[in-house]
């Protein structure tokens, strides 16, 4: 799909406020609410933009600890990654998961309540997932930038 | 703390695969009335559980062929050189997510570039030039799922 400065202004200015209204942003990219609706129209359609999702905010909902694990898995297993995929996405605590080339396999992304609730989905649902040959942990103090913005 | 019913569930299901179902398209698939659908939603947003829109673009076809995530630690630490650090790094336009962590790593950080020789000169550049920044770990991304969560 042909991408053009006026698809790449009406972008930069979705990924910048995803949730103003279409007429404010329309305004901002320099076209009018037809053209934008129309344009983000052709950008869904030919799968540029992929989905739009609700974020969740976990701490209204009573989460409030958030933890990377990052995990090394025994490759002498081949079908190590499937089998492990297959089982953390069974994992109701687990809202993200990334696979990586580097020192890293996967990392999944888990909140839960509080500590004592972490160590419980930790000791359950985490250390029983199949080949596992590291984790390691990093807590997240706090997020500072989440903007998905790109430099286009 | 917001109390939520099997309604509420369904409803915050739905919007985090398509969020952007009309008010009328939710209530039909969970069984209600436009306006009833229309007041929870009100009032999971107020709540903070509705935290908004995430636009997920297919990077590649924008010329983004690379993803990857920094583990960085500071060299030195206290509260200045932690402010430079924050500062510099969120102004870098690659650099779509900060996180501050503990453990292995103090920041967290993904990056997006055109390449690899385009990463390579964003973190030489860029990343390696903030401000108290150490030891670098890179893990390029692969693929990427998100899931519903507890809901």
């Amino acid at each position: 799909m042909q991408i053009t400065d006026v698809d790449r202004r009406i972008l930069r200015q979705l990924l910048a406020a995803p949730d103003a209204r279409a007429g404010e942003l329309a305004a901002r990219a320099g076209v009018t609410p037809s053209v934008w609706s129309r344009r983000v129209e052709r950008l869904r359609a030919g799968g540029v933009i992929r989905r739009e999702r609700a974020r969740i905010g976990w701490a209204a909902l009573g989460y409030a600890v958030e933890v990377s694990l990052r995990f090394t898995l025994d490759k002498t297993e081949p079908r190590a990654f499937d089998e492990f995929l297959d089982a953390a996405r069974q994992v109701p605590e687990v809202t993200a998961i990334q696979t990586f080339l580097g020192r890293v396999d996967v990392r999944l992304h888990v909140i839960a309540r509080d500590m004592p609730h972490y160590q419980e989905v930790y000791r359950a649902r985490i250390l029983t997932l199949p080949h596992i040959a590291d984790i390691e942990a990093l807590m997240h103090v706090a997020t500072l930038k989440d903007a998905a913005s790109l430099p286009i | 703390m917001i109390r939520l019913d099997e309604h509420d569930r369904d409803m915050l299901a739905a919007l985090s695969e398509d969020a952007t179902l009309s008010a009328a398209a939710l209530g039909r698939r969970c069984g209600l009335s436009q306006p009833a659908t229309w007041r929870r939603l009100e009032r999971l947003r107020e709540a903070g559980v509705l935290a908004g829109r995430r636009v997920e673009l297919d990077l590649e076809a924008l010329g983004f062929g690379v993803t990857v995530f920094l583990g960085v630690k500071l060299a030195t630490k206290g509260r200045v050189s932690l402010e430079d650090f924050e500062r510099a790094v969120m102004a870098i336009p690659e650099v779509q997510t900060v996180q501050h962590v503990l453990g292995l790593y103090d920041y967290r950080l993904r990056v997006v570039a055109r390449d690899l020789p385009d990463f390579e000169r964003v973190l030489r550049r860029r990343i390696m030039t903030l401000p108290g920044v150490g030891n670098v770990e890179a893990n390029v991304l692969l693929s990427e799922e998100r899931l519903a969560g507890p809901l």
